[in-house]
């Protein structure tokens, strides 16, 4: 690269570079801490090798109950930089039922309190949609667009006016159907990946860069 | 009295959900829901009703209400210029059906069809 481009390059990435916040949403299990545990991982500060992971993750609904903030992550695409603080929040519902949780082995006692935490998580899920400048919506790829809950409250990130990307995830998995969930919202930008086998997370970040930077 | 093997139904026009503000609607939507009765909304509820209606009925969960089910048309994004300027239903769902979550299952839902199943407790 000649001086001038790297000139350019450098003055380029310096005036695009942003600050946001943006919010991580999505129905339970849609692998929304799966994908900001990537995102962590791939951006983290190199000096900071022992960043822990945002949350755990499981195969149990409402595993994350309660908001997980990471500040500062510095994501590079096409020349574009942008500054995140991502936000992974609990999954939106509109139901929770315990029992649930018992058909997943789990103790009536345990099973009450983890439906009472989720619905907490609910709570602060929507409230943190004032306090943010974007949103990435994570859906499953191998679910009915259309009957997933973020259908229902698409229309208030809307109303907000917040920028949406849509996200199929799990499109490693033989029956997902990412086409279906891009036709569903086709007034929005779309990517499918898949978070935990790390698919198409280039593309990812370029989509990142574009709608929120 | 509504027995329990019996499900109530009912259609709810614009005209009687419009003369009521946002938290008594969505008080309203809630109470109905929570004695059993399935509700056809004729216009849906904005979407701060709705994030309303969600963060309400989570405060509501406990041992006997698991919380609901809604489902709704996509709102019309093709409203014309006019209808903007005059703030005509711009934010508004379509069709909405919201039960309780242990009586009312989605079974199929597109752009044109909402398909569920009602079941009695």
């Amino acid at each position: 690269m000649g001086v001038i481009s790297q000139f350019k390059s450098f003055f380029g990435r310096l005036f695009k570079k942003k600050n946001a916040c943006i919010g991580i949403y999505g129905p339970p299990n849609a692998g929304k801490t799966t994908l900001a545990n990537r995102i962590v991982k791939d951006w983290k500060d190199d000096a900071d090798d022992n960043s822990e992971p945002i949350g755990s993750v499981s195969h149990i609904a409402h595993e994350t109950r309660k908001a997980q903030r990471h500040h500062k992550l510095e994501i590079e695409s096409k020349g574009s930089k942008i500054c995140l603080d991502i936000v992974d929040t609990p999954g939106l519902a509109t139901k929770i039922d315990f029992h649930d949780f018992m058909k997943e082995g789990m103790g009536e006692k345990e099973s009450k309190q983890r439906s009472k935490e989720a619905t907490e998580g609910v709570i602060e899920s929507v409230k943190w949609l004032d306090d943010l400048d974007g949103v990435i919506l994570v859906m499953d790829a191998t679910e009915n667009p259309y009957t997933q809950v973020n259908v229902t409250v698409i229309g208030n990130m809307e109303a907000r006016k917040l920028p949406l990307l849509i996200v199929a995830n799990k499109i490693d998995l033989p029956n997902s159907d990412p086409e279906a969930i891009k036709e569903a919202f086709p007034q929005h930008p779309f990517i499918g990946i898949s978070a935990l086998e790390g698919t198409n997370m280039e593309t990812f970040y370029e989509s990142i860069a574009k709608q929120f930077g | 009295m509504i027995q329990m093997s019996d499900i109530q139904l009912d259609l709810i026009s614009d005209a009687k959900l419009s003369k009521m503000g946002s938290t008594e609607k969505v008080r309203y939507i809630i109470d109905e829901v929570r004695k059993g009765k399935i509700m056809v909304l004729e216009k849906g509820l904005d979407p701060m009703e709705e994030a309303k209606l969600i963060e309400m009925t989570m405060s509501e969960i406990h041992d006997d209400f698991y919380g609901l089910e809604i489902e709704s048309y996509p709102r019309d994004d093709n409203v014309s210029f006019f209808g903007k300027l005059l703030k005509k239903d711009t934010g508004r769902q379509k069709l909405t059906v919201i039960g309780p979550a242990n009586q009312l299952k989605t079974l199929r839902k597109d752009n044109s069809l909402i398909s569920t199943l009602v079941s009695t407790k």
